[in-house]
């Protein structure tokens, strides 16, 4: 029997793209879809995946859980944890479109949901903290549960497939978002279930990745030993840890974030011009060597409110940025770009390291 | 004593006649008057059995008309009792001591560096070609904050305590003057600083005339307490308090008073001619809470400007205790394997005790992972690190960087004859005869640790090039990178590595 | 111009540089068929008691005393090098008299014989310097002026 994603490591090449509104105008998912159309040959159909922002409204001030399970089983063990720590204030199964090149799902929920006071309380946490902790006591203890989305007012939707075929899936044509990103993913033997694809989120901080990066174990060793588990084994997962741990427990802001995981050379830092920045910059590489990525990547990082696109420091991936008016473009291939809006303008290719970060007006989210 | 000479010498020095010239180089040479030369009968002779087999007539000799080669007068065969065994079974039967040897443990335990091999990118991910592309192997080695800190305008606050740059992740590892000479300390002194990287001074102190290589030099804190005094903890970039030694665990250092001259008397701060005993505990340490208090008396009597290192020999229990240092307030730890050098040890605790530095690594850095504490410390280790294999190995395993000096020596062109104790080291390293001291000019030994480090850091390069890493970090604790042949399931588990082709 | 300089501190007195320049002024491809069973007579001498050692070797002197004392016209200075003619030595050894470093010596045949930088044999350059174990001789281009 092969083996699942999680048993072993499985590298991926990948196709990446985004949209976001910088006014906060929702977008439904039909042109996020589109943008990944030309770029089918970078998918091998083991994979692909959506995140949107702000598609869930009515419920904003919730945590919203999306959940695989392997069967009915499962779904009531997880849903007996969910109610010892959590108030669920809605449970429903996640609507999909039957289609021909999408098989074998597994069962798919959705839960708002907010944590108990009394357990907050008595765990000294705020409920960021306590709603990661659930995430991955259920990712690594919960045999066939796997939660793949817990932001507020976002969500993740993933599944092994075309990227096309997952949105048609998941019939993203219904949601309505200022923010989109996607992946489409050639992993290079099948990863056997739907967890391993993107993209991967952890609270409302997602990622889309395409690359392999060399620095994984190292990363992955230092990352547990802050509470993070990574199941998968995959790049994106620990990526994603590395930006909440950065962000939300050691408070880097979005530029610094990227000066840790993308360091400039040292060669670099010692021609910046200012004495401060060359302090920080060898600061931050001094604090946080074990948090450098090496290796290709492009990825985006999406969060509630905005979202930062980087390359690697040697850029080994490609990756485009385009503008129209309030929105701005990310992706692997200009096609892409295309795609979404023909008479998209201000084309360019960020240099490797110098994140791209795109925020929304403040409260138009 | 009276009675027999059970002992056939155990080399041969085999002379190509056809070839000698009679120059005598060999006899001038040779401390252990091996070799001379009989006019009458215009002939070279030899006497094998002061011979130690450290080849320095061999390399002199001119017309390569020199071998020694091991005698192959033998014992009858056995398995279970081996020539080496017997030999030393004779040796106390006639002396009555305890037997002493030199260098590292030559015995036949599992090298693991040998055993695990080493990655590289294939299709999903380039190699990198560290000719065109940058490749950075600096380091620093010192405690990492847990929380950052910012001031009132929300900047951060970009101050660290103190740490280590390394230009490459290796350094000269503690090798007192005494135990070697002046001239071998001259060489490593200016290696390092050519190199940007640290020599040890070990538990002699530091001689006068190298305070100038100050900053980079860590000096060393032993039992002993040699040579510690206000300028020369001043003079060191780091302060490293040696409480143990891979060659022997659980015991100190003993300097024979023939080694103790003027100099090394002056330097250690101890009568000429006296032994130098160091004991086998820091006798103000007999606990973790002691060792924290002297961590943090060398820390105010150096004003928090340096970085304290507590240098451990790999015991069984070693995991626990780089806990217990890491919450020492030590800032980086260095672990010395079973296979570590030395200038002298009793031959029984240097061939039987400790453990294997790969095993020990592997072991602490999991065990301060599992406790968060890992950024906490540096580790650095050392014991046997060979060649820049070993230190890539090393480093993935989850070492900071690693100490060498038995490579580091035999730059300067020891032959391992490994009698380091009897002083008369014919290539001017472990020897305190002028004489011979100054066979090792230190222009020449400094340059060839230059080359040595240079061609290390070439093939660290080249290793991680093609792994796809081109930042050091990004390699250290870097396990995927590594498999094992050969090894049992425990050996694994213990490396944390997977065995290749899974 | 490049000359010999001779550190005495690292001189070992191990007399390698007699046997190489007498190899390499032998004229012989293989050392041992040169010397072996023969008397040298190398062109720089080690000299020396005890633990001092060092080797005397000729300095190239600008203004040389034997290439002035020379009756015969043998010795001469060629582009700073001071040079013997073999053929036109007669042998009086005035040179070795004179000169105050000991740096001549008379030759196996009677004539006089000193050292030349290896310049006209296969070495091409000091083989003496080439072959020092220790770095206590040296064929380099300095500063000073010399004698």
């Amino acid at each position: 029997m092969s083996m699942l994603e999680g048993q072993i490591r499985i590298p991926s090449g990948c196709a990446i793209s985004a949209v976001i509104s910088r006014e906060g105008r929702r977008m439904t998912g039909e042109k996020i879809i589109e943008s990944m159309r030309p770029m089918h040959e970078r998918s091998n159909g083991l994979g692909g995946g959506f995140a949107g922002y702000g598609i869930y409204p009515e419920y904003k001030d919730l945590f919203a859980l999306h959940i695989f399970y392997d069967g009915e089983p499962c779904r009531a063990a997880c849903e007996a944890y969910l109610r010892d720590h959590l108030e669920i204030v809605k449970g429903e199964i996640i609507p999909t479109r039957k289609i021909p090149s999408i098989t074998d799902e597994p069962l798919i929920w959705r839960y708002f949901v907010t944590p108990l006071r009394s357990v907050l309380a008595s765990r000294q946490l705020d409920e960021n903290e306590f709603l990661a902790r659930i995430v991955m006591h259920i990712n690594t203890h919960l045999q066939g549960t796997y939660v793949f989305s817990s932001g507020k007012n976002m969500g993740v939707f993933k599944a092994v497939g075309f990227p096309e075929d997952v949105g048609e899936f998941y019939r993203l044509e219904e949601y309505e978002a200022y923010c989109w990103t996607a992946h489409g993913r050639y992993p290079t033997n099948t990863p056997g279930w739907w967890g391993g694809a993107h993209p991967f989120a952890l609270l409302d901080r997602t990622i889309v990745h395409n690359g392999e990066i060399s620095s994984y174990d190292a990363n992955r060793r230092y990352i547990e030993m802050f509470g993070y588990k990574c199941t998968l084994q995959t790049d994106t997962e620990v990526i994603t840890y590395i930006a909440d741990f950065l962000q939300r427990k050691q408070g880097l802001s979005l530029t610094e974030l990227a000066s840790v995981i993308a360091a400039p050379f040292w060669s670099t830092i010692k021609r910046k011009p200012t004495e401060e920045e060359r302090l920080k910059l060898s600061f931050l590489r001094k604090v946080y060597p074990s948090l450098l990525i090496t290796g290709p990547f492009s990825i985006i990082l999406g969060f509630e409110g905005g979202l930062m696109a980087l390359n690697d420091r040697l850029k080994l991936r490609s990756m485009v940025v385009g503008e129209k008016d309030d929105l701005t473009f990310i992706a692997s291939e200009e096609a892409a770009i295309r795609a979404m809006e023909p008479e998209a303008g201000n084309i360019w290719s960020p240099a490797g390291g110098e994140p791209v970060i795109v925020t929304v007006k403040e409260g138009c989210y | 004593m009276p009675g027999i000479n059970y002992f056939y010498p155990e080399f041969e020095v085999v002379r190509n006649d056809a070839r000698c010239i009679r120059c005598q180089v060999c006899a001038r040479q040779c401390a252990n008057e091996v070799h001379s030369y009989d006019p009458e009968r215009d002939l070279m002779l030899s006497d094998e059995s002061k011979c130690v087999n450290c080849q320095r007539c061999v390399s002199l000799c001119p017309t390569r008309a020199l071998k020694i080669v091991k005698s192959d007068c033998r014992l009858r065969e056995n398995a279970n009792w081996e020539g080496d065994t017997i030999r030393e079974v004779y040796k106390q039967a006639l002396s009555g001591g305890v037997l002493l040897s030199s260098m590292g443990n030559p015995k036949n335990y599992p090298v693991y560096w040998d055993k695990i091999l080493i990655n590289a990118s294939q299709v999903t991910n380039p190699s990198i070609d560290p000719l065109r592309e940058p490749m950075e192997t600096r380091v620093f080695l010192g405690k990492k904050p847990e929380k950052l800190e910012r001031d009132e305008n929300g900047n951060l606050k970009c101050e660290l305590t103190p740490q280590l740059e390394l230009s490459m992740p290796v350094m000269f590892s503690a090798m007192s003057y005494g135990s070697i000479s002046y001239n071998a300390h001259e060489s490593l002194a200016r290696a390092s600083k050519e190199l940007g990287i640290y020599y040890n001074t070990g538990e002699g102190g530091l001689h006068e005339d190298f305070y100038v290589y100050g900053p980079n030099t860590i000096v060393q804190v032993a039992s002993g307490r040699f040579g510690v005094h206000r300028d020369y903890m001043e003079a060191g970039a780091a302060v490293e308090i040696k409480m143990g030694q891979g060659a022997k665990p659980g015991i100190g250092g003993h300097l024979p008073g023939t080694k103790v001259g003027p100099d090394v008397s002056r330097t250690r701060m101890i009568p000429e001619g006296s032994d130098a005993i160091s004991p086998a505990p820091h006798h103000d340490i007999y606990s973790i809470e002691d060792l924290r208090q002297l961590v943090y008396s060398i820390k105010e009597a150096t004003g928090h400007k340096k970085p304290v290192i507590v240098k451990v020999a790999a015991v069984h229990n070693i995991a626990a205790i780089a806990s217990g240092i890491a919450r020492s307030g030590a800032d980086i730890i260095a672990i010395d394997g079973f296979r570590g050098g030395t200038g002298a040890a009793p031959t029984r605790i240097r061939d039987s005790v400790g453990i294997p530095i790969e095993l020990a690594l592997a072991a602490v850095d999991q065990r301060l992972r599992d406790e968060g504490i890992r950024g906490n410390v540096s580790l650095v280790v050392g014991g046997s690190i060979r060649s820049s294999a070993d230190v890539v190995k090393a480093i993935a395993l989850g070492a900071d960087a690693c100490y060498i000096a038995t490579a580091a020596l035999l730059a300067l062109g020891c032959h391992l004859c490994r009698t380091c104790q009897t002083g008369n080291c014919n290539w001017g390293i472990a020897t305190q005869k002028p004489e011979l001291v100054k066979r090792l000019n230190p222009d020449l030994g400094y340059k060839r640790l230059v080359n040595l480090m240079t061609a290390w850091n070439h093939e660290i390069k080249e290793l991680m090039g093609g792994m796809g890493i081109n930042s050091i970090e990004a390699l250290r604790g870097n396990r995927l990178m590594l498999r094992g042949v050969g090894l049992t399931d425990a050996e694994l588990r213990i490396l944390g590595i997977s065995h290749a082709g899974e | 111009m490049k000359r010999v300089y001779v550190n005495e501190k690292w001189c070992l007195g191990c007399h390698l540089c007699e046997y190489n320049c007498a190899f390499a002024n032998s004229g012989e491809t293989d050392m041992a068929k040169a010397l072996r069973g023969k008397v040298i007579h190398p062109r720089l001498h080690i000299e020396g008691q005890g633990e001092i050692h060092y080797a005397v070797s000729c300095r190239h002197c600008t203004d040389p005393l034997c290439v002035k004392s020379c009756i015969s016209g043998a010795l001469s200075i060629q582009d700073g090098t001071v040079k013997i003619d073999h053929d036109k030595c007669v042998g009086c050894l005035t040179c070795v008299l004179v000169c105050p470093y000991g740096a001549v010596a008379p030759g196996p045949d009677g004539a006089a014989t000193k050292c030349e930088l290896c310049l006209e044999n296969a070495c091409g350059a000091p083989a003496c310097a080439a072959g020092c174990p220790n770095n206590a001789i040296v064929y380099e281009e300095r500063e000073e002026a010399s004698a």
